[in-house]
């Protein structure tokens, strides 16, 4: 009996605990019951421990997990601040594509109401010459760019041609030193030569000392050249005093080229208009000049011209005119009755000018 | 002499160093345990890990006994019941077989060997894996897949974990 029980003392072992096993799993399965005491010790005695596990692990590998998390967030920091970076410029670059398609638009506008037949060009680079103002445009004598003609911007003039080649051309910005145009001051009717000086501010030279000029003042294209029709915004006098000799020092800053130019307009055939009596610049000098209220006269229906524009009028024009009224309103007629009282002030001008035909563009051929 | 010396000192030894390693059985199983319900929460790929499994395997194995494997198997397997939501005796009649399995296997190999205890990782992982499989099929009607190339990786993965896990309990 014990051979027998010594024998096979291992597999009745095994026996006992399987079945007592399979009982417990049946009388689980047959009752649907759970044996809830052994869960909730085995539960009991594992929370403790999961506790101090759970302590240890925030103390040691918690700490490792926050370190490398401060570590990914710094460079998830630095790759946030690398897309910003690109954000930023990517900004800025739609920022100066939206100022680019304003000034084109400005450009268009000032295109389609000008007077003048204008073309509409792109700078497309400058001269690699020390000290010259030269820029080149893409358009070319195939466009109808001819050496001579005058290259404008919608706040006033900034060169003319120089070189017109197939493709594209070259000019002569108003600021280099071989640069001359004729010019008329805003108020007192001064007339002077603009010089280039090679820097920002222009030279209007051969204004007598006694002439009447001041700081602020608007000089315009006299037309004078055969170049630039009469006009065309120059700039505001920075400085006027009194020269050596017996010619001002006078110093303008040119208009046409203080917000940059990208895209400038070439003067195709020019229309000479009369010089404002006054200009809003001097009052405001940050304001564009394209962006000013156009003179009176400028919106005048009867004003039209060869270019289909509207132009003002000139000195003689507002004589004329104002002997006209004054006649008007005196009953006379031309070549018959009295000499009309011309001391009368006369009535209120009609909006109507006389038309003043255009000026001689250098290239441009007459039909 | 130093043969001698060597045989007369382990066995003054042994019994200090087998109380020791008898009071370390009452951790480990809780450690692996612990391990199995613990660490899966934050790294959800140890799971493959079947360290209750590895532990009694290697009691079996240590003990060179049937019956304490058969025990050990079934009191860590009861304990693993006691934390899944399916009825108790599941882990512990598959554990309870390793256990004893792996006692009588002990009786007749080297259980020293690298390339016994890699196998004896993996034929037990295996084994084990599909008696739960039929266990619960057959006596709780569930339907768990048995993907067996799966049950073979895991096989594999478990044995390769064994073998360092043994050289290191061996150290204790």
């Amino acid at each position: 009996m014990d051979y027998a029980i010594s024998r096979y003392r291992n597999i009745t072992v095994l026996v006992l605990v399987l079945g007592a096993q399979f009982l417990l799993l049946a009388y689980q399965v047959k009752r649907h019951e759970e044996l809830t005491p052994i869960r909730v010790w085995a539960m009991s005695g594992f929370m403790p421990v999961a506790r101090m596990l759970d302590f240890a692990r925030n103390n040691t590998i918690g700490l490792v997990e926050r370190y490398a998390w401060l570590v990914s967030a710094q460079s998830e920091n630095g790759r946030l601040k690398a897309e910003l970076d690109t954000f930023k410029l990517e900004n800025q670059f739609l920022k100066n594509e939206l100022a680019t398609a304003d000034r084109a638009r400005a450009l268009a506008m000032f295109q389609a109401t000008s007077p003048h037949r204008l073309l509409a060009a792109r700078v497309m680079g400058t001269s690699t010459a020390p000290g010259s103002h030269v820029m080149f445009l893409d358009r070319g004598s195939r466009d109808g760019v001819r050496k001579g003609m005058a290259v404008i911007t919608p706040d006033g003039i900034a060169g003319r041609v120089t070189t017109a080649q197939p493709t594209g051309s070259q000019v002569m910005l108003v600021t280099d030193t071989n640069f001359a145009a004729g010019v008329i001051s805003e108020k007192g009717r001064v007339r002077g030569v603009m010089k280039g000086q090679g820097h920002a501010s222009v030279l209007v030279d051969y204004v007598q000392n006694e002439d009447k000029l001041e700081p602020g003042e608007i000089f315009y294209t006299s037309g004078d050249d055969w170049i630039f029709p009469k006009g065309l915004p120059v700039g505001p006098v920075k400085v006027a005093r009194r020269g050596r000799g017996i010619f001002k020092e006078i110093f303008v800053e040119p208009a046409g080229l203080q917000r940059g130019l990208e895209s400038v307009l070439v003067m195709l055939e020019g229309v000479h208009q009369g010089v404002p009596p006054s200009f809003p610049a001097i009052n405001d000098p940050s304001e564009p000049m394209s962006q000013m209220t156009p003179p009176a006269g400028a919106a005048d229906p009867g004003n039209s011209t060869a270019g289909g524009g509207k132009q003002l009028p000139i000195d003689a024009d507002q004589i004329l005119n104002k002997y006209e009224r004054i006649g008007k309103a005196q009953g006379h007629r031309i070549g018959a009755g009295p000499v009309p009282n011309f001391a009368i002030t006369p009535p209120p001008p009609p909006a109507a000018v006389a038309t003043v035909p255009p000026a001689p563009v250098p290239g441009k051929q007459s039909p | 002499m130093s043969d001698y010396s060597d045989q007369v000192m382990g066995a003054r030894r042994r019994p200090r160093a087998w109380r020791f390693r008898s009071l370390l059985w009452l951790p480990i199983p809780i450690l692996a345990i612990l391990f199995q319900v613990y660490t899966p929460m934050f790294i959800g790929y140890l799971a493959f890990l079947e360290a209750p499994l590895l532990v009694t395997v290697y009691y079996a194995l240590t003990r060179r006994e049937p019956i304490p494997g058969l025990l050990a198997g079934c009191a860590i397997g009861l304990a693993q019941d006691a934390f899944s939501h399916n009825p108790i005796g599941l882990f512990g009649i598959s554990k309870s077989l390793v256990g004893y399995l792996a006692g009588s296997l002990s009786q007749r190999v080297d259980v020293d060997n690298l390339v016994i205890r890699f196998l004896a990782g993996f034929v037990f992982f295996f084994f084990h894996q599909f008696l739960y499989w039929a266990l619960a099929t057959a006596l709780l009607s569930q339907k768990l897949a048995l993907d067996p190339i799966q049950t073979v990786v895991m096989s594999v993965l478990n044995a390769l974990v064994a073998v360092p896990l043994f050289a290191a309990l061996d150290k204790l």
